[in-house]
């Protein structure tokens, strides 16, 4: 399993060969509560790092879900339109959110998980 | 996460934490938005057997002397009057131009009347309460003492009283001194319980070691309070909303609406008599998508009203939410357009409440 990497808004992105799998970390899921709905973008569009690109409403909240690194949309995973508690129950396996195929190397900012653990902590 | 130190806490609040309850500031105080359970687990588990909630920030208050009820009515259209003892009601305070300052219960314990109003407004509530009382009548806050509300279909079994809906009496839970009304927030039957602070963590712990029992944060209250189709004051009542508007003409005493000797009567007797422009209504978006407080709601394009709480209704299995509309676009089954980042969610006015009421009438 290649190691995940991980973006200051709580997105993971698995990069295996030209495609990177991404979806919310635990910790977002866990601050988040339970998804019960989930607006997923279309495959194909060109979107840029940063860029707000799905929408996440758990009971208690809506929070937009960014894209981590720019590219286009290959893919989406449809079974969360049925199924949004997966993000809950399998953040970071069935609960992955799109696909991107990434126009570039993936950015620096992007960190392991150890630094990414350390940045939750800041948090509170 | 902020500034938590200028927070209030209740008695309860230790037991919270040991709980895992997850703490956010709500009106001024450190509360519980959900236990490790979560919000989804804590409703289901309310509705289907009980759920305790901590609800001390909630203002308690006392007016005693000759004349109490009487001089209450001058702010409230309620017929307060007409409260038997051992009996509570649900009433509005009103402003001059006829607009809602708070909802609040209000009983006749015999003696005395007994005030719950709510966290946010109680710093409002009581000055303007306390300003139309005559010479004989005290108002006594009561910030001694701690409010847990235990809701749902087990309440009944677990602690057994001789109270009807809306009935209250002092009575012994665990041999703790209590005074306890069988009403609620949640659409379920069950108890609110007004208890000593000293005893409150005590009673409390009685309470949830009783089977089927589960702590129940804010979260769950929010989305049982909109599936039964209850405000929530600052949410879906204001000070620019009359009793009319807001679908509680039911809360005001026939004999008050003869007399029309409370404040603001002259708004809410027009808007009876004239009607109003717009309605609290209960609205059911299609689809799984919810829609939340200050969403526009659009007919052929052109705004007639906005949400004022919405979410997903865990019981209902479908997003739930109640806002105001102009009149004509009032009757159930009207189709809408919810503004939701900019794309028409379509949507229906429902009927109200979502999930059936279960007091025990």
């Amino acid at each position: 399993m290649t190691e995940l990497k991980y973006s200051k808004d709580h997105e993971w992105v698995r990069l295996e060969g030209d495609v990177a799998t991404i979806g919310i970390t635990d910790h977002a899921q866990n601050a988040l509560g339970d998804v019960v709905f989930v607006d997923l973008p279309e495959p194909g569009r060109v979107v840029t790092a940063g860029e707000a690109i799905a929408v996440v409403e758990s009971v208690k909240a809506a929070s937009d879900v960014y894209a981590p690194i720019s590219g286009r949309i290959t893919e989406v995973n449809s079974a969360l339109v049925d199924d949004p508690a997966l993000i809950n129950t399998e953040p970071t396996g069935s609960g992955w959110f799109f696909k991107i195929e990434p126009d570039g190397p993936l950015p620096e900012d992007l960190m392991d998980a150890d630094a990414y653990n350390a940045f939750v902590d800041t948090l509170g | 996460m902020t500034d938590t130190e200028s927070l209030l806490v209740t008695p309860l609040d230790a037991l919270h934490r040991e709980l895992g309850g997850r703490m956010v500031p709500f009106a001024g105080y450190s509360m519980p938005v959900q236990y490790p359970a979560g919000i989804m687990a804590e409703h289901l588990h309310c509705r289907a057997q009980a759920g305790l909630f901590d609800v001390s920030h909630m203002g308690q208050a006392e007016l005693v002397g000759e004349g109490a009820a009487a001089a209450l009515e001058k702010l409230t259209p309620a017929d307060v009057q007409a409260l038997k003892p051992g009996r509570q009601r649900y009433g509005l305070l009103l402003n001059e131009a006829g607009g809602i300052v708070d909802d609040f219960m209000v009983a006749n314990l015999g003696d005395r009347l007994f005030l719950v109003v709510n966290a946010s407004r109680k710093h409002i509530d009581l000055p303007l309460i306390e300003s139309v009382l005559p010479s004989g009548v005290k108002l006594r806050p009561l910030a001694d003492r701690a409010l847990i509300a235990l809701q749902g279909p087990a309440v009944a079994a677990l602690v057994p009283t001789d109270l009807t809906f809306m009935g209250i009496a002092q009575i012994e839970i665990a041999g703790i001194q209590v005074l306890a009304s069988r009403s609620g927030y949640t659409g379920e039957d069950g108890l609110e319980i007004s208890v000593h602070a000293d005893q409150a963590e005590a009673l409390a712990r009685a309470l949830l070691a009783m089977p089927g029992v589960m702590p129940t944060g804010l979260g769950a209250r929010d989305s049982l309070r909109l599936e039964a189709g209850l405000c929530l004051y600052g949410n879906d009542l204001d000070e620019t909303t009359s009793p009319v508007e807001a679908a509680l003409t039911w809360s005001m005493g026939k004999r008050r609406r003869v007399a029309w000797d409370f404040v603001g009567a002259d708004t809410v007797r027009d808007h009876l008599d004239n009607g109003v422009k717009r309605l609290r209504v209960g609205i059911r978006p299609e689809g799984r998508q919810p829609a939340r407080g200050h969403t526009a709601i659009q007919q052929n394009g052109a705004v007639i009203g906005e949400i004022t709480s919405g979410g997903f209704g865990p019981s209902v299995g479908a997003p739930v939410a109640m806002g105001y509309v102009a009149r004509a676009a009032a009757a159930d089954g009207t189709a809408l357009d919810l503004m939701v980042r900019d794309k028409a969610l379509p949507a229906r006015i429902a009927a109200m409440p979502f999930h059936p009421h279960r007091y025990a009438r």
